[in-house]
């Protein structure tokens, strides 16, 4: 496969497992006729018919039930939330039903199911098209949550998601979906618990995920320059955290900085460094830079929108006063 | 004096039942009784715990409405009352008594409770505790069949499923939303509204500009009926008919049984807002002591064959108790088993 945009990336994961599998199928708001609010489902309708492009009404709690409901009697829907905030509308099928029942059933009934959608702060869309749900639902127990970055991961575990037998968030990001990247011909599955190491270095541990991995590389175009040597891990997988790989790193540079878009207060870089004080506290030459996303309702305005986010020169300093503490 | 709704009139004698079938619809209503009489003592005895939701009095509906599918082949979903739906699609006794005991012979393996019943086997696609939140994943399951009709060219997928849900429900979006769905789509869905009058302390008309549910149906241009779910052999019959036009693929039906809960919402409640003379008005309608009448009147049965019948249950009743004390707890080597589809 040439030159390829991230949504397409994602449109031909999900047109590879319709294709291969007639239990895979797409629901969800305009994903039908209308291709997707990002066209990840762009004509695929005209391809698999609309009862496997199902153009549901504006309901999210009971289309994502519905699907539940599928999963459980033996078909595999991928969910897509237009917007991945509107999908806190249905929390209670997330939480209850998608996560937590094959649990309460002793084991009775699988769901295997996708909920994907963008995320993320986009450029001025005000605070509730700005939502980072991967920090609401981290809790929830039964549930995956992956955030994919590039076309080459966003395909690859897209697929997988859709062959895991369980419940599967699937973050994307609203300004990613026209990155381009060149893709393998042959087809291919990313392992849904495992971290990518971006970079290999020894100075500093740096873990991030989704948009914010690219201002991390913005980041060490600087660093670079300056001498420094950190090593970045895109986390992909944000429940479970691959703690191998976290582990293997840490152990190498003993100091870590996590870049984040969540917020602060019970963010995914809350969970990060209270499982490296539970897991790794010895390893440790310096306490964890957390740096998030501010306390508070994203900004319309896009200078107060800016600041609620983390920028690359933030990770520079944070960089730099990390590696200088001496043990 | 106590305002009731007129039930609508229904000849029994056009429903025409045999003997077999006499005895497997009071068979039914029996086990389902006596199993949830047989629960309140447990409860009071301290073998079950949390919230008891008792189905005393509605025995109609789920023996109606069950026995007139296939089960273990059409689904089912139900809500936080669903002992007695287990039971009416072939959950055994034991496995629903060994659930509210916690034990890992449940049919929920212990995980679940008297809420949350399930069996994958019977297509009990389960209890769900939160108000309306059962009806997607019916809506769901009733998808799937079309899908597997007409996407997979599956002509053996003809399941109906059947949502039972209470008149409190209806106030709630997703019981709009889904009738939307159903109807759009003409899913292969029973929407079964077991209105007994009461949500928890809530009085229905109290809840909703327009009490009478089945007309809910109409602006959705689907079949809404209302039925004396007091009748197993009314409810029957209209289940039988919206279970047709499911399977012939003219969509849903939304029921409404009129029917009353004998015993308060939960065994924790104190049920201090229903008046003595509404409560006995509806003691008067028991749905067991209406059919037993009727079967003997209809020479379609001798007293000492409903006799009979009522020893046997009993004895399910309980060895169900016996069974569920004898059962083993779960192991807590495995209390994060069943977390994902690996475990």
């Amino acid at each position: 496969m040439a030159e390829t945009l991230l949504f397409n990336a994602l449109r031909a994961a999900i047109d590879e497992e319709m294709a291969k599998d007639p239990t895979v199928l797409v629901m969800g708001e305009d994903v039908g006729h209308y291709g997707g609010s990002y066209k990840v489902t762009k004509d695929l309708y005209q391809k698999y018919g609309e009862l496997r492009l199902l153009d549901t009404p504006i309901a999210e709690n009971s289309f994502t039930g519905m699907a539940v409901g599928a999963a459980m009697t033996g078909l595999r829907p991928i969910i897509e939330g237009m917007n991945m905030g509107f999908l806190l509308l249905a929390f209670n099928q997330i939480a209850n039903n998608a996560g937590m029942l094959r649990y309460t059933s002793g084991g009775n009934f699988k769901i295997p199911m996708v909920i994907r959608g963008p995320g993320g702060v986009g450029r001025q869309l005000g605070a509730e098209h700005s939502q980072r749900l991967e920090a609401y639902f981290q809790a929830v127990p039964g549930l995956k949550i992956v955030a994919c970055s590039t076309p080459y991961n966003a395909k690859g575990l897209l697929k997988s998601a859709i062959r895991d037998d369980n419940p599967v968030l699937f973050f994307e990001h609203v300004l990613l979906y026209n990155l381009k990247e060149n893709l393998p011909d042959d087809e291919y599955y990313l392992p849904l618990d495992k971290a990518e190491v971006v970079r290999e270095g020894s100075d500093v541990t740096i873990l991030t995920y989704s948009r914010m991995r690219h201002h991390v590389i913005q980041a060490l175009k600087t660093l670079e320059k300056e001498g420094y040597d950190p090593e970045v891990i895109d986390l992909l997988s944000l429940k479970p955290l691959d703690f191998e790989t976290i582990g293997a790193s840490i152990r190498k540079t003993h100091r870590v900085i996590v870049v984040e878009e969540c917020m602060r207060t019970g963010g995914i870089g809350a969970e990060i460094v209270a499982s490296i004080s539970d897991r790794l506290f010895d390893e440790l030459d310096a306490p964890v830079i957390r740096l998030s996303s501010q306390d508070i309702p994203t900004p319309y305005n896009g200078t107060l929108e800016s600041l609620t986010i983390v920028q690359p020169a933030q990770i520079v300093e944070a960089v730099q006063k990390i590696v200088a503490l001496k043990v | 004096m106590v305002q009731e709704r007129t039930v609508p009139v229904f000849h029994a004698a056009d429903a025409s039942i045999t003997k077999e079938e006499g005895a497997l619809l009071y068979e039914d209503m029996v086990l389902g009784r006596f199993f949830e009489d047989k629960c309140a003592e447990m409860y009071y005895r301290g073998k079950m715990f949390g919230f008891v939701h008792l189905y005393n009095g509605q025995e109609a509906v789920s023996t109606g409405v069950l026995k007139a599918m296939r089960p273990g082949e059409d689904y089912v979903c139900s809500t936080y009352r669903d002992h007695v739906h287990a039971l009416s699609v072939g959950v055994p006794a034991r496995h629903v008594m060994a659930e509210l005991f916690g034990k890992q012979t449940g049919c929920s393996k212990g995980r679940g409770g008297s809420m949350h019943l399930f069996s994958a086997e019977r297509r009990l696609l389960g209890g769900y505790a939160f108000i309306g939140e059962g009806i997607p994943v019916a809506t769901g399951a009733a998808f799937q069949s079309k899908y597997r009709r007409e996407v997979m060219g599956d002509e053996q997928a003809d399941q109906v499923t059947a949502a039972f849900f209470g008149d409190g429900t209806t106030n709630n979006g997703q019981f709009f939303e889904c009738l939307n769905m159903a109807a759009l789509w003409k899913l292969p869905i029973l929407f079964v509204v077991e209105n007994n009058k009461w949500a928890i302390g809530m009085a229905h008309e109290r809840s909703t500009a327009q009490p009478e549910i089945y007309r809910k149906a109409s602006v959705f241009g689907m079949a809404g009926v209302e039925v004396d779910g007091m009748d197993v052999l009314a409810v029957r019959t209209v289940a039988q008919e919206a279970i047709a036009r499911a399977r012939a693929g003219e969509g849903p039906t939304l029921i409404e049984c009129l029917t009353y809960r004998f015993r308060g919402h939960s065994l924790a409640d104190p049920d201090e807002l229903r008046s003595k003379a509404e409560k006995e008005l509806w003691f008067a309608r028991d749905p067991i002591k209406k059919f037993s009448a009727y079967l003997i009147e209809q020479n379609l049965a001798m007293p000492e064959d409903l006799n009979a019948i009522d020893q046997k249950i009993q004895a399910i009743v309980d060895d169900a108790v016996q069974f569920a004390l004898d059962s083993p707890e779960p192991s807590s080597n495995e209390l994060y088993r069943y977390v994902f589809a690996e475990d």
